[in-house]
């Protein structure tokens, strides 16, 4: 451990509203702390006060009123990808939550977490695109909902404040006619940060897109929704031709770079791979 | 022979379920303050001046340098140019400038971020290319700590007369070991004791050697203690020297106990890795397909300081021809400075670098000459009475062809080669199979052994325990088990009556270096030699007839012990008959003997994320006796899954001479769901010199692997691979080139 922890408060919070103030007051919070925890092993994390948000029961469970599922911020990769519910309406997100870390990082490690984060190969977010999901934060101004898909600025940026918390993320029950699809490419089998990834829900009638929404992770600052694909295949009868075609707008929508993990021309190339996988899937 | 061949249970596994084992981590001792290593950030400088930042009060924190070394500032090994801290130079990131000590080690980690090194910075080296050209000079006259040069025959008369004639160039990455268990010691030092070392490692001598220059102390005051350790694989033999220099300074200036423990990140960036390498192979074939010319060029890149890379450099050199005859061969070989962190040994220690090209050339000229690559191999294995590539005569039968036979018949090679060939016209997933055939030489290379001249020692103890001496150190792989084996069959007691002592120089015999499957193979025997030395004490005052039971034996050392005293049996290494070995020409018997072995390799390439998948894998292989089956496979698998990490994975990612992925979720070793199942065989031809009738195994499953895996996916794809880690990234571009 790296970090000289005398230069470290942390405090627990007894109730959401506490929990706010303390952020009111400059403390940063921590969850599940699977990703503060290696920033602290490896002495990266900036010091100063924190709050332990994981035992505020405000921000917990997954509830469903008619057509809307609402998921707490502390909710779980576990609790996720043994949701029955989820598996059924939203098998992306358990299939993306399945694939996290492994089941020691998927007790611990929060849907809030990963979104606040924002580090452009988290798991959870391209699912929340093409989920269209809403997402609502809380400060002691009070409570803001906002779509996902304007939720992340760029690189590590967010909408998130800094005396705000994500309360929760609720997602409408409408895509039941729809192919689900997901594919996460990493470094090996578990344990693995993506290289890349792709969430796909796709319409199709008579071999014609009724509606196709698709997103990457890892290629990009943040997750991003591929609006170009999307306008190209809508209307659009799969074939070789279209598919081929849509593989190569793809380059509009994500701009993969090289870095520790990868190269950019490896992650746009299997990008192009998966999405044709996806398409010729179902196609 | 009673318990040698059993899978008798691991002596101290009980205590290491329980959590009872002592580690070094697990250890405190009164007043224990604790040592940190602050490096160099860049590669290669002249060092000005330290600065320390205010932040922390430096006033209560205990600073070493090299003005501080009692000694002299060098690490004894083979050469003497590595320091224990960085007088002026700087050849290396990372390179040991400052140690603090503080009892909060939690401080200490903050006073490291407040030292600033004021340096000259100087341009550096990193490759073995620029090295060879001389870029810099950064290591004496001419950047190359060692070379050889084997000539057998005529290299240039074989070419001419050859029929086919292959070149090809293979290049492999650095490796790190990953032990379970990051380096670690406690030290104690001052002017009236000496020197004491508690530490996680293979090498106690090794340590004790380097300790003596440091401290100008003569061998009676360095006493050095193997703690239990969690794993080596060859990054605690010469390693551990450093850091207990290290905390030995900083208790000798601080009068205290002093603990240093890496964590994973400093582990990874700081210490030795496997030497990468870049192998030339010519090899020239007459008109039967037959190999009559073979010129080898292998070169190793040994980083900043010479540590063991002369004889890393040797065994790739020695196992470079592989297991195949040629009447004429030319071998070359060099290790190389660069100014990245010294690498060093690493399972297989060389071997798994040269038969990786030369098993990957195989493969190679087969698919030229158009032939199978199983039949075109067997049509080249050595047989008795031919040379080996050193010039050694292999003087008795040897297994390799049957061992062959056999890893195609449990592989179903041919029909499944076959078979893939037609179902991967139409599929993504591209199915290969592939193999590779190879020996591995155990114990010390040519008059290594003898020059060590190892002993052990046997002693019973009065409350009726036999006690095994020995400085080579239980790691994971054994040691305590297979002795207390072989100890038991000798003296025909139970496993249980022996006492494996723990190693300690104030108590334990030099029988040298935990490396190259020397401690079964070569120190087994000296165990056995030392029980019936201690036998024979018993049976020359008449105490014990020569048929006796357990019972009648241990009543008998009892007696011995209260009559005329300490019962102590000692044995010491002598070569075996016959084994000549000629330093000149660096040719001979380079080992007393070899493990002959075959691996195959079933994989699944997916051609639309090029990322490959190991199904099944198989390793065959000739290793003399096994002594304890259960802990011999468990070898064998865990070296697989390491030599899967090593064809597939495994990339150390250099940036400026430094490791830039030191840590274990961006450094990628396979994972339990990355492993196939691995199937192991053993022919049994016992080894006459050999503890137990042993010869080597720990080393095969690193040799095997990489070649069988790549082997394997070229059969998937139809395209050529000559480099590891074979990564997707690498694959990629590779299809792509082909495609062109």
């Amino acid at each position: 451990m790296r970090a000289y922890l005398p230069d470290y408060q942390c405090s627990s919070a007894k109730s959401l509203s506490e929990a706010l103030r303390l952020l009111e007051k400059g403390a940063r919070p921590i969850a599940g702390g699977t990703d503060i925890m290696v920033l602290f092993d490896a002495g990266l994390l900036a010091p100063g006060d924190y709050v332990d948000i994981l035992g505020l029961s405000e921000l917990k469970g997954i509830t469903q009123k008619k057509n809307t599922l609402t998921l707490g911020a502390l909710t779980t990769y576990s609790e996720v990808r043994q949701h029955r519910f989820l598996q059924t309406n939203f098998p992306i997100l358990c299939d993306g939550a399945k694939e996290v870390g492994a089941v020691a990082i998927q007790n611990r490690g929060t849907l809030g977490g990963n979104i606040a984060n924002a580090s452009p190969a988290a798991d959870f977010p391209p699912a929340l695109l093409v989920y269209e999901a809403k997402i609502h934060l809380v400060s002691t101004r009070g409570m803001r909902t906002i779509d996902y898909t304007k939720f992340h600025h760029g690189y590590k940026e967010s909408e998130l404040k800094k005396d705000e918390l994500i309360h929760s993320v609720s997602l409408e029950n409408q895509l039941s006619k729809h192919h689900h699809f997901w594919r996460k490419i990493g470094s090996r089998k578990a344990q693995a940060i993506s290289k890349t990834m792709m969430a796909g829900v796709l319409k199709i009638h008579k071999n014609v897109v009724e509606e196709v929404r698709i997103s990457f992770g890892s290629v990009a600052p943040t997750a991003v929704r591929c609006t170009e694909v999307e306008k190209f295949l809508t209307g659009c009868a799969l074939n070789k031709n279209t598919i081929r075609e849509a593989k190569q707008i793809l380059l509009k929508d994500i701009h993969p770079i090289d870095d520790i993990r990868s190269t950019g021309k490896y992650r746009l190339v299997v990008s192009q791979n998966v999405l044709e996988e996806f398409l010729c899937g179902i196609g | 022979m009673a318990w040698v061949g059993k899978s008798t249970l691991r002596k101290e596994g009980e205590k290491k379920l329980r959590g009872d084992a002592k580690y070094i981590d697990d250890i405190t001792l009164p007043n224990m303050i604790y040592g940190v290593t602050v490096r160099s950030p860049i590669a290669r400088g002249v060092l000005k001046g330290i600065e320390y930042l205010p932040g922390v009060n430096w006033s209560e924190i205990v600073k070493v340098t090299a003005e501080d070394i009692p000694g002299q500032n060098y690490i004894a090994l083979i050469e003497k140019d590595q320091p224990y801290l960085v007088e002026k130079n700087i050849n290396h990131p990372e390179e040991p400038i400052l140690l603090l000590a503080h009892p909060n080690k939690h401080l200490l980690e903050k006073a490291k971020t407040l030292v600033k090194f004021n340096i000259d910075p100087l341009p550096a080296i990193f490759t073995m290319k620029e090295s060879f050209a001389k870029k810099e000079i950064i290591w004496k006259d001419d950047n190359t700590f060692k070379s050889y040069a084997i000539d057998r025959g005529d290299v240039q008369a074989g070419f001419k007369n050859a029929k086919f004639v292959f070149e090809g160039t293979y290049e492999t990455g650095a490796q790190e070991q990953l032990y379970i268990e990051t380096n670690g010691v406690i030290a104690i030092a001052n002017e009236t004791a000496g020197v004491t070392v508690w530490g996680s490692l293979q090498c106690p001598y090794y340590v004790h050697k380097a300790l003596m220059p440091l401290f100008n102390f003569p061998p009676e005051k360095i006493r050095v203690v193997q703690a239990e350790t969690g794993g080596g694989f060859g990054g605690k033999e010469e390693y551990p020297s450093v850091i207990s220099g290290h905390a030995a300074l900083l208790s000798w200036k601080s009068k205290l106990p002093v603990k240093m423990i890496y964590d994973r990140m400093e582990d990874m960036s700081a210490t030795t890795k496997r030497h990468p390498s870049i192998t030339k192979i010519k090899a020239g074939f007459d008109n039967h397909k037959k190999l009559i010319a073979l010129d080898i060029d292998f070169t190793i890149d040994g980083g900043a300081y010479a540590t063991l890379s002369a004889v890393v450099l040797s065994r790739g050199t020695l196992h470079a021809a592989g297991p195949y005859y040629s009447p004429n061969v030319k071998i070359r070989s060099r290790a190389l400075a660069t100014n990245t962190p010294p690498h060093g040994a690493f399972r297989g220690f060389g071997a798994p670098q040269s038969l990786f090209a030369l098993e990957k050339h195989m493969e190679f000229c087969a698919r030229k000459l158009n032939s199978n690559p199983a039949i075109f191999r067997k049509n080249n294995l050595v047989k008795k009475g031919q040379l080996l590539g050193c010039g050694q005569w292999v003087k008795e039968e040897i297994e390799i062809a049957s061992v062959l036979e056999k890893a195609l018949t449990v592989s179903g090679f041919q029909e499944k080669r076959k078979r893939f060939l037609a179902t991967n016209k139409n599929s993504v997933v591209k199915k290969g199979i592939g193999l590779a055939v190879f020996m591995h030489g155990a114990g010390f290379t040519g008059s290594g052994e003898t020059f060590l001249s190892s002993i052990a020692s046997v002693k019973a103890t009065a409350e009726g325990k036999i006690e095994v001496l020995t400085s080579n150190t239980e790691i994971g792989q054994g040691t305590n088990t297979i002795f207390a084996q072989m100890t038991a069959d000798i003296l025909k007691i139970d496993p249980s009556d022996v006492e494996v002592v723990q190693p300690d120089t104030a108590h334990v015999p030099n029988s040298g270096p935990t490396v190259a499957s020397r401690t079964c193979m070569i120190v087994g025997k000296l165990v056995e030699q030392a029980a019936l030395d201690l036998k024979e004490k018993l049976f020359s005052i008449q105490l014990l007839n020569k048929k006796h039971t357990r019972k009648e034996f241990l009543g008998a050392c009892k007696k011995y012990i209260k009559d005329v005293g300490e019962l102590k049996g000692t044995s010491q290494y002598k070569a075996p008959p016959n084994v000549i070995w000629d330093e000149q020409r660096y040719q001979g018997d380079a080992y007393g003997t070899y493990a002959w072995a075959t691996y195959v390799a079933e994989v699944s390439v997916d051609t639309r994320s090029y990322t490959t998948t190991v199904d099944k894998f198989w390793a065959v292989q000739e290793v003399g006796k096994v002594i304890n089956p259960t802990l011999a496979k468990g070898q064998i698998i865990g070296g697989v899954a390491q030599g899967i990490g090593y064809a597939l994975y495994e990339e150390v990612v250099w940036k400026n001479g430094k490791m830039a992925n030191a840590r274990m979720s961006n450094y990628i070793m396979p994972t339990t769901l990355d492993v196939p199942d691995i199937e192991v065989h053993f022919t049994e031809m016992p080894y006459a010199y050999g503890g137990g009738g042993s010869k080597g195994i720990g080393e095969l499953p690193l040799d095997g692997p990489a070649p069988a895996i790549l082997n394997a996916m070229e059969q998937a794809l139809g395209i050529e691979l000559t480099q590891i880690p074979m990564t997707p990234e690498r694959l990629m571009a590779k299809m792509n080139e082909n495609s062109l």
